[in-house]
């Protein structure tokens, strides 16, 4: 259990004091995948180098497991973040050594022997997919299995906790999708809590079970992924879930449409035209407000926005028919809220 | 003239077979003991002037890090015979005499030291600072910071750095010669200058050259094979 309370994070500069964080509470529980999405400069990194301490918060607390943070020696502490393992966008691998020697990296940190740690770093390469890689050197590596070596790496010391900090942000979509499987994996065999720091929806959407938006240093809305995204209240989420353009905007152009949220997290792409024979089997005309989906490895990823004739046997009718899909999930967007 | 310059005299193979292979030696045993030393002084100032940066991940109290900088100025600043005059009264401490190609060895390491210092400075501050946040996440100490990342993912670099500094030395040693160091130096000015033959003078001058080009071509092959940046991919 991890327990943010109020903290704040103050950076002073020439111009005057500058908070990076304002107030800022958040409960995550053990086994949880909890997101924390924002546009950069909104805090995210600052946010999750408060939990392991790398950035002490000005003001608040942050509890692991009962433990404050905040009150250890630096010698604690050290032993503490050997429980909480990070990876980087930027993989952040050590150049001058081989991928066996960067998982043992933390091990040899921690004062384990040489034989026992490379036995391990080299279990943790076959868990990751790269043992036939172990001698080989970071830079002849693409990024995602550089992820891949520090995913290893992150695992070494047996972590309660795993950071990722836009662990996914310089990987093209299929390899992220991949790394995200990989954690979600991480996150289900090895029942390790994961916070994910991101500026992408689809990756809060395709691992996350709670997000919490933060916006200019204050948390705007948090709660279940499914919830916030289908009824983004603040104005912050509203721009998240609705890049191209805010819910007020499409209000506004279509007063007396309902629109309807389709989600695809790996859905089946085949020949069928879902939005015809929407129309053909169940006489509803959908009119796509707005899409952006990709195809990956054959699926569909991403989410469309339909607008539907304002009538709740319509709505309910259509969700349930889009609903029966597998890797589709259908919902109302409230627009009046 | 410059005939006589670059021609062989015979009469002068006794002087080249008598001085030379000894002068050699010297030449090469004062530069590499002196680097030596230069680098176990250097390398842990410059270690110092990293971590202990304000930003650093040891810092340490200003004025310490201002009065060590100030140090390392100032002999830089000092021109090296200027330097040789100024520290023979510690060479006479520490050799005994003032004389010889081991007393040369003194004002070598002080001259060469704040030298690797600035060197050394220079590589660990190339190195990404992401790492040092990778490390500082996973619970490492400032110490192992230093041995398990600065210093090993330096490595190319301060290879390329300790070859240039080699080569510094081995033309201080040659300086060195004009105030009773040994070796080719000494061999150049006391032949060359002091006796008027010019051709030994050349001959030890293209034996300091050569030296120069060897110890260069093998620091930058060294430098290039331990980087494992550089390997292509598989």
């Amino acid at each position: 259990m991890i327990e943010i309370k109020n903290i704040s994070k103050k950076f002073r500069t020439e111009g005057g004091d500058i908070y990076a964080l304002k107030d800022v509470s958040l409960n995550i529980a053990d086994g949880d995948v909890y997101g924390i999405i924002g546009v950069s400069g909104a805090g995210k990194s600052t946010l999750v180098r408060c939990i392991n301490m790398l950035e002490k918060p000005s003001e608040g607390t942050v509890c692991i497991d009962g433990v404050d943070m905040s009150l250890l020696s630096e010698k604690q502490l050290r032993e503490k973040r050997k429980e909480i393992a990070m990876i980087f966008q930027g993989f952040n691998l050590l150049m001058q050594r081989n991928c066996l020697k960067n998982v043992c990296f933390p091990m040899e940190l921690a004062g384990i022997n040489r034989v026992e740690a490379e036995k391990k770093a080299i279990k943790l390469l076959e868990l990751v997919g790269l043992k036939d890689k172990a001698y080989s050197y970071p830079s002849q590596l693409s990024g995602g299995q550089k992820q891949r070596v520090a995913i290893a790496r992150a695992l070494a010391n047996d972590p309660k906790l795993l950071l990722c900090d836009e662990a996914t942000s310089a990987l093209d979509p299929t390899t992220t999708n991949q790394i995200l499987e990989l954690i979600r994996e991480i996150n289900q065999k090895l029942n390790i809590t994961v916070i994910v720091i991101t500026h992408q929806m689809n990756v809060v959407e395709s691992i996350c079970r709670h997000v919490a938006i933060l916006d200019n240093g204050v948390v705007a809305e948090k709660g279940p992924v499914g919830e916030v995204f289908s009824h983004p209240k603040s104005e912050a989420t509203k721009r998240l879930v609705f890049p191209e353009g805010s819910a007020d905007n499409l209000r506004k152009s279509e007063p007396d449409e309902h629109i309807i949220r389709l989600v695809f997290n790996g859905a089946k792409a085949t020949n069928t035209p879902m939005i015809a024979r929407l129309a053909l089997e169940k006489g509803i005309e959908a009119n796509i407000t707005y899409a952006s989906t990709k195809s990956v490895d054959d699926k569909v990823y991403g989410y469309m926005l339909l607008g539907i004739k304002r009538d709740s046997n319509i709505i309910a009718e259509t969700i349930s028919y889009f609903m029966q899909m597998p890797d589709v999930y259908a919902e109302e967007v409230f627009l009046d809220d | 003239m410059t005939k006589t310059l670059f021609m062989f005299d015979p009469k002068n193979w006794e002087i080249i077979t008598a001085t030379f292979p000894s002068a050699i030696w010297e030449t090469i045993y004062a530069t590499f003991i002196s680097t030596f030393f230069a680098l176990l002084i250097g390398i842990p100032l410059g270690v110092i002037l990293v971590v202990g940066d304000k930003d650093g991940i040891m810092p340490l109290p200003s004025w310490l890090m201002k009065i060590l900088n100030v140090i390392i100025n100032l002999l830089r600043s000092v021109p090296f015979l200027i330097l040789m005059v100024v520290v023979m009264p510690l060479t006479r401490l520490i050799v005994g005499t003032v004389v010889g190609t081991v007393a040369a060895m003194v004002p070598l390491v002080i001259a060469s030291f704040p030298y690797v210092a600035r060197v050394t400075e220079g590589s660990l501050r190339e190195v990404d600072v992401n790492s040092i946040e990778m490390a500082r996440s996973m619970g490492a100490t400032p110490f192992q910071i230093i041995t398990k990342v600065l210093i090993p993912e330096s490595v190319p670099s301060l290879i390329s750095n300790i070859t240039i500094t080699l080569t510094n030395v081995l033309s201080y040693t040659a300086m060195a010669g004009a105030l009773g160091g040994g070796g080719l130096g000494k061999v150049a000015i006391s032949y060359g200058y002091n006796r008027y033959i010019y051709s030994i003078m050349i001959y030890a001058v293209i034996l300091l050259v050569i030296l120069v080009q060897v110890i260069q071509t093998v620091g930058t092959r060294l430098a290039i094979k331990s980087d494992k940046r550089l390997k292509g991919n598989l």
